[in-house]
């Protein structure tokens, strides 16, 4: 029973630790900000890995997911005789939701885990220790331009998915079950919000962004030097950053949409 | 015993060693790695550091690279006091250290001139062309200029390590350390490093630290040797002195298996472990 | 030649990126569109505006002409006052245009239909539309369908 409890502590404590521990990187790191946006090169080779890599993921999802919204929505609102209000229904649904939570998980899975990775091994064949020992600090060096990197792709890619969900949406509806074209767009205008939905879309995305990098930089810096150790941080920041997503979405959400 | 030959251990001047730990302890857990460890490191000489697996060598080498802490004692290097030093003046002092890491820590998405580059770029503002002729001045004294182009995992475990070297040295340090730079070299690759430490501790006129457990090879460089056990300096002096000195120091210079250092881990009699005689 | 690709893609990503931002701001929302943000204002009081909300359309013949831009109680006479902001393009409307609201299908968004009348004078920003038809409510319906049914049976 004591031996429960014991575990229990220990996991609490681990947990809490781990928390502090990440709370001091992101300080530092974002103490190093102003040297790194000195080299944007330094960024824009970020920006390629985290962003240009999940390009082709990040469409092809967005095409499906508003494909199928389209469908589904459509097999709804038929019932009621008010199809054209699918364009609403598909772009609503992708701008506030759909849009920045799936991509954000989508970039968790693409984008942090090869983060983690990267920097684990970097950690582990003693690059970091290197610099660090070249008087280079890694947190400004390493950290810093992939955490900057991962916060400036993200919102890109969830509008990109934004934008080809909303066509995907339309080549169901008006290519395949025959909506109205004219319709299917002025409702979306007349309806959607710049501030209240396109914009609150991108503060959600931006806040992801922050979130899922933070986190894989984190795993990736804190990692066990092994191979199971490494393997177990890229599982961890795939957990966590979905966590962290959905936990943040609903919060967002609660404090955007009341 | 051991205590008997600390005392040999010379007290230099801070002009005479480029490095002075004095009374320091470190412990990693419950476990200590150093106790009340007394190390002077002279200028211009070949230092090696040597000691059975598992003796804090590498963590030695920690200390004078400022990246472990002593609980206690005192670390000074090139006249800076490591202990209590902020953050930014560490980064200063480790300008002047270079440091070849086991495993060599190339950059492996940079090329090999990237890499020997990497300091000169993050530490100076010198125009690209001078970068280029200094990359492969460093990369000629360590023979490896027509390699300049390749990437590391294009090379093998010998000349990365040559290249990791052209890169500690690129910034002029005047302290090199040096971290098991032997293991895993076959013997001609062996061969060139212990040339290129020694030949670049005499034509740069560095201070090397060579931690090692590769005996004969080490003692054929160094000036000096330490030799460390369960956290204790156990045994110091030249090569020659050490091999006439404590059975102890005998026993690891001429690589025996047995004698002081035992070659059976303490345990319970064989006897009682294989009768399955319960201890008393 | 790398880095040059480099750029070039990074170039390629973020102009695609904020390409999407912009069709999601002008395409998606009703920034571009008919409806700018310099038409004029008009009001009109509702005995009752059933579910009509700011945003709502307002309509000429089923064309969209303009937005509800506020609703609020008038603190005196207690009606409803409908805010409405009509496009530049349609300033013709004559002083004695009716205003009604309706339900575009059986679910749909409700929204304000003007009824152009014959005055020789055309509306202005901050007239009030007076003649004014309000929201049909379906409880109130089905009360007087079964209370007149109910008086039938007497």
């Amino acid at each position: 029973m004591t031996e429960i409890l014991h575990a229990l502590g220990r996991t609490g404590i681990g947990a809490f630790e781990s928390l502090g521990r990440s709370a001091l990187l992101f300080l530092y790191t974002w103490r190093g900000m102003g040297e790194v946006l000195t080299r944007p090169r330094l960024v824009l080779q970020q920006v390629y890995a985290t962003g240009v890599l999940s390009l082709v993921i990040i469409s092809v999802s967005g095409l499906f997911v508003g494909m199928v919204l389209g469908l589904q929505g459509y097999n709804t609102l038929v019932g009621f005789g008010a199809e054209e209000q699918l364009g609403v229904m598909v772009a609503l649904s992708l701008v506030r939701e759909l849009g920045p939570v799936v991509s954000a998980l989508l970039f968790a899975g693409r984008a942090g885990s090869a983060l983690t990775a990267e920097i684990g091994l970097m950690k582990a064949t003693e690059q970091l220790a290197a610099m660090e020992m070249m008087a280079v600090d890694p947190l400004h060096r390493v950290i810093a331009p992939r955490l900057l990197g991962g916060i400036i792709a993200l919102p890109l890619l969830a509008s990109i998915f934004n934008t080809v969900g909303v066509w995907g949406g339309w080549l169901v509806g008006v290519g395949l079950l025959g909506v109205h074209d004219g319709s299917y767009w002025a409702h979306i205008e007349t309806t959607v919000d710049l501030r209240d939905d396109v914009v609150n879309g991108l503060i959600k995305s931006v806040v992801f962004g922050v979130a899922v990098t933070w986190i894989a930089v984190f795993e990736g810096y804190d990692t066990v030097p092994t191979s199971e150790g490494i393997s177990r941080s890229t599982t961890r920041t795939v957990v966590h950053a979905s966590l962290a997503i959905l936990a943040l979405d609903f919060l967002l959400t609660a404090l955007m949409f009341d | 015993m051991s205590k008997a030959v600390d005392r040999n251990s010379p007290a230099l001047s801070a002009r005479e060693a480029a490095v002075r730990i004095q009374g320091v302890t470190f412990r990693r857990g419950e476990r200590v790695i150093f106790e009340d460890v007394d190390v002077h490191i002279p200028r211009g000489k070949v230092t090696a550091i040597m000691g059975p697996s598992g003796c804090g060598k590498t963590t030695l080498l920690g200390v004078i690279g400022g990246s472990v802490r002593p609980e206690a004692g005192s670390v000074d290097v090139l006249g800076h006091s490591l202990v209590g030093l902020s953050r930014a003046g560490l980064m200063r002092v480790r300008r002047s250290i270079g440091m070849l890491f086991q495993s060599g820590a190339l950059f492996t998405d940079l090329s090999v001139f990237d890499n020997v580059a990497f300091p000169l770029r993050e530490h100076t503002r010198l125009p690209e062309e001078l970068i280029r002729d200094l990359v492969l001045m460093k990369l000629e004294a360590v023979g490896l200029r027509g390699a300049h182009t390749l990437m590391p995992s294009q090379l093998s475990g010998g000349m990365g390590r040559r290249v990791a070297l052209a890169r500690a040295i690129a910034l002029d340090p005047t302290i090199m350390l040096y971290d098991e730079p032997f293991t895993g070299q076959d013997p001609i690759s062996m061969g060139v490093l212990l040339r290129l430490i020694r030949l670049l501790n005499d034509v740069l006129g560095l201070t090397t630290v060579v931690v090692s457990h590769d005996i004969h090879e080490t003692a054929s460089i160094a000036d000096y040797i330490y030799l460390l056990d369960r956290g204790h300096v156990a045994a110091c002096g030249t090569p020659e002195e050490l091999r006439q000195g404590s059975a102890w120091a005998r026993q690891f210079m001429n690589a025996e298996p047995d004698g002081p250092v035992p070659f059976h881990y303490g345990g319970p009699s064989i006897a009682a472990d294989l009768l399955g005689l319960a201890e008393a | 030649m790398q880095k040059r690709n480099l750029e070039l893609a990074v170039g390629i990503f973020v102009a695609l990126g904020l390409g999407a931002l912009l069709i999601l701001a002008l395409r998606v929302t009703d920034l571009g569109t008919t409806v700018g943000r310099d038409g004029y204002r008009v009001l009109a009081h509702f005995d009752n505006v059933g579910q009509l909300k700011p945003r709502a359309a307002v309509k000429v013949s089923g064309v969209t002409v303009g937005q509800v831009a506020e609703i609020y109680v008038d603190p005196e006479t207690f009606d409803a006052v409908v805010v409405m902001r009509i496009d530049r393009r349609f300033n013709q409307l004559p002083l004695d245009t009716s205003a009604q609201i309706f339900t575009s299908g059986m679910l749909g968004e409700q929204y304000v239909a003007l009824n152009p009348g014959g005055d020789e004078t055309f509306l202005a920003e901050g007239d009030t539309i007076t003649i004014t038809q309000p929201a049909l409510v379906l409880e109130q319906l089905i009360g007087q369908f079964m209370m007149g049914k109910a008086a039938g049976d007497e």
